[in-house]
């Protein structure tokens, strides 16, 4: 069994009715632990050595959070750049997140169709998620693909369920399968 | 076998041994206390002759009643009242109405006379606020949809008995009958619009007094810090308003209803109720036992069945207008039943208007024993048939429609945050709370102060917070947070303990003057201490250090870990200092800690130890 920290970055989480329903579906999991960063760090003065403690202990890694102007919310990108420092997370005794997985879990406004080349943003989304690719990749990490609910806004009850549901069995395949069936990069 | 001391006996011990077995049951304090007063009542063990004597309990237990409608006045801000003005008017005055226009129609059916029938249909439509809200209270059932329409039918009720016995004057044919029976009134040789001029007159000056004197009053005594005295003149205050209304002639339960609700903005709001409701209830209490001492069943046994079948359809009556009322209003099947069933009783005020009625000659002794035995029975029955209710019917009901219920996050009517204390610093907090929607129950203990704050639109109460029941009364056992914003040591400490015992699901949280204090506070168990200017300083600090060239952000984190490194260091030491002798003088200690803080911080060299973007180390090894 592998343990799984989800970080979890939505700076108006009591107003996102995706985000609630994606944290409920796995908040209880066993060996699966949510860190809520906007409600542990709301002046963004992060604790990077508590945090550089907590990654130690986990196996995969979730970033978590909806898209806002195609990238994270800034927290999320404060916490990357304190808590994966040099030396630490890469560099030449940067070990300590090697062979770690990590993923992004995204919700958006805008659905999962106009994430194309052909769609309205131009870009797939696994096209705007590159830094944080690459951000893994530097790091030694398994990226593996992104988990994407589109269309918020307008999303039925039923298919958030769905949603839910499925993002829960993902996260059971990385906690419980003795080899990850996914696919991932990581540097060679 | 007479005797004060020992009919105080009798009617405690009765109390005391049915009131426990019938809430046991799940039939409510007012059964249990009716059940007592037919056990010692004349057809019981007769320890109480006849009953008149019961009569006699009864009218002197009536201060109970008028109490009680002070108390219900006190949680009835105005503005509360205007809100309910819909359920008042159309719910309220749709059932007096109505139910007064039924019973007056069979009256005439019956061929009684039209004054006869009016006056009963008035008095017959007025359900027993004392029983009702007592069993709502009991059931925790104050803020559901029933009994929020209960309780406005009720206090239309109430504000219908004005009229009721301004009118009531008006329907004696004659010069009242002089039965003997004088309430020594003013009036009582006046002609009818005399009388009813003289009742608004005397309404009048309740208003004034409430909103003029009684404050004034009430601010000069509390400020001997006395609490016997303002105990004392609480009952002044009831007891004068009481004796105005008697002295023309009026309920006193309304006069006092009345002085309620316009001292129900006032700061003494909550030391007041928490020194009248111990009287209350004792007065209620002995006031449904002499209900029960006083329903006769000698005439109701002379005639069984007129007795049975008039109580019955009389409450039918009333369940059935008060269900119609609920339909319309959409209440669902089972709180329409408890609703309806509910206030299916006659009131007790009912007495009062049998009594006023019989005074002006409208009713003849026999007719009012008739109608006072009805009334004493539906007081009886509505709990037995709510009981049932409750125990067969609505499982049944609850059952067929199950719905997925979702846990409501909020207990309507009370707030979930006290705030102890409203000086300038409890000020600026209530003030941030209520920004965000937070409305806190707010405690003060100087009279100016709070009047002040008052004036300039705030809620504050007064009264002193280490005092258990003044906790009680502000709502401390469903309150989520209990703030104290106060800066005495000593009476911090008093607090803590005192919630810690007796509300141990409170949070509190606690303002200390410095780090000496929440020193103290953390060796008492304290959780959430805040120093007073633990952030004022560091702010000050911030931005001094911006002044002379530190970039702000930088500083704004700098100060975070330096506030957040004093915290701990403080939490350190006091779990240091516990292992260590108590006899440590107090001066001692404090440099003690003011010694170990500073050689702490001299090592630990803030900004030279911040690495936070900081690309220095990755340059090196490029060299």
């Amino acid at each position: 069994m592998r343990k799984i920290l989800v970080l979890f970055a939505h700076p108006k989480y009591e107003h996102s009715d995706a985000n609630f329903a994606l944290i409920q579906a796995i908040k209880d999991l066993e060996h699966v632990e949510v860190r809520d960063l906007y409600e542990l760090y709301p002046d963004f003065n992060i604790n990077v050595q508590v945090e550089q403690e907590i990654l130690f202990e986990y196996e995969v890694v979730i970033w978590h959070h909806p898209i806002y102007w195609y990238s994270c919310p800034p927290l999320l990108k404060q916490w990357i750049d304190l808590v994966l420092e040099y030396g630490w997370a890469y560099g030449p005794s940067g070990i300590f997140l090697k062979n770690k997985y990590v993923l992004n879990a995204v919700t958006s406004g805008g659905s999962q169709e106009i994430y194309s080349h052909q769609g309205r943003n131009r870009y797939t989304m696994e096209e705007f998620l590159r830094p944080f690719e690459a951000t893994a990749y530097l790091c030694n990490m398994r990226y593996l693909p992104h988990f994407h609910v589109g269309g918020t806004h307008l999303i039925t009850k039923e298919e958030l369920e769905d949603k839910a549901k499925e993002y829960q069995n993902l996260i059971l395949t990385l906690r419980d399968a003795d080899q990850i069936p996914i696919p991932f990069i990581q540097k060679p | 076998m007479d005797g004060f001391l020992f009919n105080a006996i009798i009617y405690i011990l009765a109390a005391i041994v049915c009131v426990p077995i019938a809430k046991k049951l799940g039939m409510g304090s007012v059964l249990g206390y009716l059940i007592a007063g037919i056990l010692v009542g004349p057809y019981g063990f007769g320890f109480i002759k006849d009953e008149t004597q019961g009569q006699d309990i009864m009218h002197s237990t009536e201060f109970g009643v008028v109490m009680m409608l002070f108390l219900i006045g006190l949680e009835l801000e105005p503005k509360n009242l205007w809100k309910m003005r819909d359920l008042i008017l159309k719910v309220g005055l749709t059932q007096v109405l109505v139910t007064a226009g039924l019973i007056f129609g069979f009256g005439l059916a019956l061929g009684v006379d039209w004054r006869i029938s009016l006056a009963a249909g008035f008095s017959m439509a007025l359900s027993s606020t004392a029983i009702v809200l007592q069993s709502l209270k009991e059931k925790n059932q104050l803020d559901s949809p029933s009994g929020k329409m209960s309780f406005g039918v009720l206090l239309m009720q109430d504000i219908a008995v004005i009229p009721i016995l301004a009118i009531l004057p008006l329907l004696a044919v004659a010069v009242p009958a002089t039965s003997g029976e004088s309430h020594g009134g003013l009036l009582e040789h006046q002609p009818g619009w005399m009388q009813t001029l003289m009742i608004f007159g005397a309404i009048g000056l309740v208003v004034f007094l409430g909103r003029f004197g009684f404050g004034p009053l009430l601010n000069w005594v509390s400020k001997t810090k006395l609490r016997e005295l303002f105990t004392a003149s609480a009952l002044l205050i009831v007891v004068g308003i009481a004796f105005l209304m008697e002295l023309v002639g009026l309920s006193p339960a309304l006069g006092t209803f009345l002085a309620g609700v316009i001292l129900a903005n006032s700061p003494y709001k909550h030391a007041l109720e928490s020194d009248l409701d111990p009287f209350k209830g004792l007065l209620l209490g002995l006031f449904f036992m002499a209900v029960g001492a006083t329903i006769n069943f000698n005439l109701i046994f002379s005639d069984v069945g007129t007795v049975l079948s008039l109580t019955l359809g009389v409450m039918i009556i009333k369940s059935l207008v008060l269900t119609g009322i609920g339909y319309a209003k959409k209440l669902s099947l089972s709180e329409n039943l408890g609703f309806s069933i509910g206030l299916a009783q006659v009131s007790e005020f009912s007495f009062v208007t049998y009594a006023f009625a019989l005074q002006l000659g409208i009713f003849a002794t026999s007719t009012s024993d008739l109608l006072m035995a009805i009334t004493a029975l539906s007081m009886t029955f509505t709990p037995i048939l709510s009981l049932g209710l409750d125990k067969l019917i609505l499982p049944v009901l609850e059952k067929r429609n199950e719905k997925p219920k979702r846990e409501a996050d909020s207990i309507e009517g009370k707030n979930k945050v006290i705030l102890v204390g409203f000086s300038h610093f409890g000020s600026t907090m209530g003030r941030f709370l209520r920004a965000n929607g937070v409305e806190a129950t707010v405690m003060d203990y100087n009279p100016d102060q709070v009047d002040l704050l008052r004036k300039m639109g705030f809620k504050v109460y007064f009264g002193d917070a280490t005092r258990l029941d003044l906790l009680h009364a502000a709502g401390a056992e469903t309150a989520k947070i209990l703030i104290s914003a106060i800066n005495s040591t000593e009476t911090n400490k008093k607090l803590f303990e005192l919630c810690r015992e007796h509300f141990p699901n409170l949070e509190v949280m606690i303002r200390a003057k410095n780090r000496y204090e929440a020193f103290e506070l953390m060796e008492l168990g304290v959780e959430n201490i805040y120093r007073e200017h633990l952030d004022t300083s560091i702010r000050m600090g911030q931005e001094a250090l911006e002044k002379l060239g530190f970039r702000a952000y930088t500083v704004q984190r700098l100060a975070a870990q330096f506030r957040k490194y004093d915290e701990d260091s403080l939490k350190i030491l006091a779990q240091y200092k516990n292992n260590q002798s108590e006899y440590i003088s107090r001066v001692r200690k404090q440099i003690e800690i003011q010694e170990t803080l500073l050689s702490g911080e001299l090592s630990r060299k803030f900004s030279l130890n911040d690495h936070a973007w900081d690309s220095d180390q990755m340059k090196e090894p490029k060299n």
